[in-house]
């Protein structure tokens, strides 16, 4: 608009800018779930996930190997020695090569935790010693038996940035009974398939009804319909409970199913409805003089014609059901939590397991990924159902 | 068996009923009750599409019916009984009870705090994102970017979120962004420039937005040479207008306690504990969400304005600042008024944020988590219920203004 008057607006530059900040403002905290669902339990604690590209310093407390293990304990010029690797013990690598982290300072005691420097050699007692060099190599001494546990040493080690696929290991195939996803994950796909299509079917030939069929009372079950669309679900709570169990379906998959159909029905009648009417009549009419039946009309005219609404409705109510937690925790989940789905098992995870973020973090991607996928690859009719839904 | 193969399995029977009757229903209809051939073959079709429309709106009109219009005053009933009575009628006495709640005034006073903040700065992000985007040439990809929470859940948006306010102890290293932030002010000038001035001038903006709705209705009562009004709306204006003086008063306060407010630098804060406050992070949460809807609609809205309007404020001498405020806003306003009406019932109904993130506690506590608390925790139905009625109470009027549009359109 500025470029009509022939000078070019000195504003782009502050425009532009002022996109890239928004933007990045926007994406900024789902990009910090997505790169802490991929570092370690260590890594997520020690430093801020925008710090998982650079070396990060922390505190640990690692451990020797036992002296009891077979083969741990060796005899050398009348000393007993334990010899290895702190992060191989560890688990963290698989040998001293893989290991890249560097120690700076260590201790022996939690209370002094930066004594010696890498080299060093610590006294422990009783003539007993343990060295522990920059990698983590160390070797323990002592001139009797060593016996008990792995002696521990506290040290501060920078490492290298890491980036695991385990989180996703443990939340989807472990099979582990408090993160797994993956049960919770098909019960999400059992709510949310036939609650996506079953309104579908039921608004269509409504829709249909109320848009081409002529009987009395059109107009008053329409605007119902435009009433309906705004009565909050919480009212019904209460009532559709004591029903469903007073008529035997219970909690379960039937009655949730029904609880969101009944709930995405008026949206569905009246963007359905709004699109139908649009349709040229005279396909209609020719169709009728050639005699096909209303219920002909409408699966093979109609129907096909109708994709692009059917389809933004779709998308609505897919994410809508897919990420509902009220009518699941209402109508589905009963005292066995076997039919639990994921945005349950994501707030039980947030109380149970509060500060681990690995856990977590993965749980609520995988819970946001299959929407995401959707979203992107549908866009274009989210963005038609939403301005039909709301525009007049 | 295998979860998967027990759900496709359920699938395949719901889909296949719900078809199937349709199917069958209407194959009744035209071969079994009324066929189209034989002596009566013309009295027969009429009365197959007499019946057939309600052969279509059976199912939908059973589910609406009973799933939305039969729980309100089902609802409705509930609140003015007693299930520990064996459901006798009490009158208002759950309401009485309820109104003595003080955890009951929170979450009315958090309520009315949410419909003002979230609805006014969706709608305002959301038209900035609209209008900055509107002429670039990367300006579809910014958007779909923007407009991505739409697809995350509440409460994976609350994982989110929570990651974000995390706190650590001060030994450690912080790992939540805002705490992160937070350390990195001192108290010198750059604290002094975004944690008071930025503040200030952000208030005095929604002040000034404030100003310009509620001038927009009263003038006309002050000045009815302009624009003739109905009788009726005047108390809506007066409303309004009050309501305005109010908001502008709270913000000039604000901004008063801004000034002088002293800030504990170098504490990591725990954010969601913070009284008052805290309601402000969980509505962050719904604004990241709902600026998108408002932006793609609104985008929508500016993409309507006729050009020439445009290009003749602009051969008029009109900057880019007199364009928006004067040409195109006038012309947007009723889809505003729609994005605003919309964003306020998903407010009205914002359940899950908070019961993932607080579960009102802290002095977080809104309408739909108290109602839930008191059905379920609770299990007080009787208060439950005359809660929900309260949110249906405040849903209504953008019920009534729904159908009355609807109607008009129609005619």
């Amino acid at each position: 608009m500025d470029n009509i008057a022939g000078s070019k607006s000195s504003l782009t530059w502050a425009v532009h800018l002022s996109v890239v900040l928004l933007v990045a403002l926007w994406l900024f905290p789902t990009v910090g779930l997505l790169v802490s669902s991929f570092r370690t339990a260590d890594q997520i604690s020690s430093s801020g996930w925008w710090q998982s590209l650079f070396p990060t310093e922390q505190n640990l407390t690692l451990r020797t190997a036992d002296p009891a293990d077979p083969g741990a304990q060796q005899l050398l010029n009348g000393i007993y020695t334990v010899q290895g690797n702190l992060f191989v013990v560890e688990g963290s690598a698989e040998t001293a090569a893989q290991s890249a982290a560097e120690i700076s300072v260590w201790g022996t005691s939690s209370r002094e935790i930066s004594t010696y420097q890498p080299g060093d050699t610590a006294d422990l007692g009783d003539g007993e010693t343990l060295t522990v060099q920059h990698n983590g190599d160390y070797i323990w001494a002592s001139p009797t038996e060593l016996t008990g546990r792995g002696q521990r040493a506290f040290v501060t080690a920078t490492t290298p940035p890491e980036f695991t696929l385990k989180n996703y290991e443990t939340v989807l195939i472990s099979g582990s009974t408090t993160d797994s996803m993956s049960k919770a994950f098909f019960n999400t796909m059992t709510v949310t398939i036939p609650a996506t299509i079953i309104p579908i079917v039921i608004a269509a030939f409504a829709a249909y009804a109320l848009a081409w069929m002529d009987f009395p009372g059109r107009a008053i079950l329409i605007a119902i319909v435009v009433g309906l669309l705004v009565v909050p679900l919480q009212l019904a709570l209460i009532p559709l409970l004591r029903l469903h169990l007073g008529i035997g379906i219970g909690k379960g998959y039937l009655g949730v199913w029904l609880a969101h159909t009944g709930f995405g029905l008026p949206l569905a009648i009246y963007l359905l409805r709004n699109y139908m009417v649009g349709l040229p009549r005279d396909i209609i009419e020719n169709a009728k003089v050639d005699g096909a039946t209303d219920f002909q009309i409408f699966t093979k005219i109609i129907l096909p014609l109708s994709f692009p609404a059917l389809a933004s409705f779709a998308i609505f109510q897919f994410l809508w059901t897919w990420n509902d937690l009220l009518v699941a925790k209402v109508f589905l989940i009963d005292s066995t939590g076997d039919t639990t789905v994921m945005t349950n098992q994501i707030v039980e995870l947030l109380g149970t397991r509060g500060g681990n973020w690995e856990i977590l973090a993965t749980a609520a991607f995988v819970s946001i990924a299959v929407p995401l996928v959707v979203f992107f690859a549908m866009q274009k009719y989210l963005v038609r159902g939403l301005l039909a839904g709301s525009v007049k | 068996m295998h979860p998967a193969l027990q759900g496709l399995l359920t699938i395949i029977i719901g889909v296949g009923g719900c078809v199937g009757y349709f199917y069958f229903s209407n194959q009744f209809l035209d071969k079994v009750l009324y066929p189209a051939k034989g002596a009566q073959a013309g009295r027969n079709i009429n009365r197959a599409n007499m019946i057939r429309p309600w052969l279509f709106l059976f199912p939908a009109i059973v589910a609406l019916g009973l799933y939305l219009a039969y729980p309100v005053f089902a609802t409705l009933w509930y609140s003015v009984t007693d299930r520990d009575q064996g459901g006798a009628f009490v009158g208002l006495a759950n309401y009485r009870q309820m109104f003595n709640e003080p955890k009951f005034w929170e979450a009315m006073r958090n309520n009315m705090l949410w419909l003002i903040v979230v609805p006014a700065a969706s709608t305002a992000f959301g038209l900035l994102a609209a209008q900055l985007t509107d002429r670039i040439k990367w300006g579809s990809f910014a958007k779909s970017l923007i407009f991505m929470p739409m697809a995350i859940s509440f409460v994976g948006a609350s994982v989110i979120f929570k990651l974000i306010y995390d706190t650590r102890p001060v030994d450690q290293n912080q790992i939540g962004v805002l705490n992160a932030v937070w350390l990195q002010f001192d108290g010198g000038a750059g604290s002094f420039l975004i944690l008071r001035l930025a503040p200030i001038c952000l208030l005095l903006c929604f002040g000034a937005m404030v100003a310009y709705v509620a001038w927009a209705f009263v003038k006309p009562m002050i000045k009815p040479e302009d624009t003739r009004i109905s009788g009726w709306t005047v108390p809506l204006r007066l409303v309004v207008g009050a309501g305005g003086a109010y908001l502008i008063f709270l913000s000039l306060r604000a901004i008063l306690g801004l000034t002088t407010a002293a800030f504990p630098y170098g504490e990591a804060q725990t954010w969601l504990t913070i009284p008052f406050w805290n309601s402000f992070f969980l509505m962050v949460v719904l604004i990241w969400i709902q600026t998108g809807f408002a932006m793609v609609i609104l985008s929508a809205a500016l993409r309507g304005i006729p050009e020439e309007t445009v290009e003749a404020a602009i051969v008029d001498g009109a900057n880019p600042f007199q364009v928006f405020f004067k040409i195109k806003m006038p012309q947007i306003a009723g889809t505003i008024v729609v994005v605003w009406t919309t964003i306020t019932l998903v407010v009205l109904k914002v359940f899950d944020v908070v019961f993932a993130m607080t579960n009102g506690q802290w002095g977080t506590q809104v309408l739909a988590n108290y109602m839930y608390t008191q059905l379920f925790v609770a299990r007080d139905w009787g208060v439950g219920s005359a809660s929900a009625m309260m949110i249906m109470l405040l849903v209504s009027p953008i019920l009534v203004w729904n159908v009355y549009n609807a109607r008009k359109e129609m005619r």
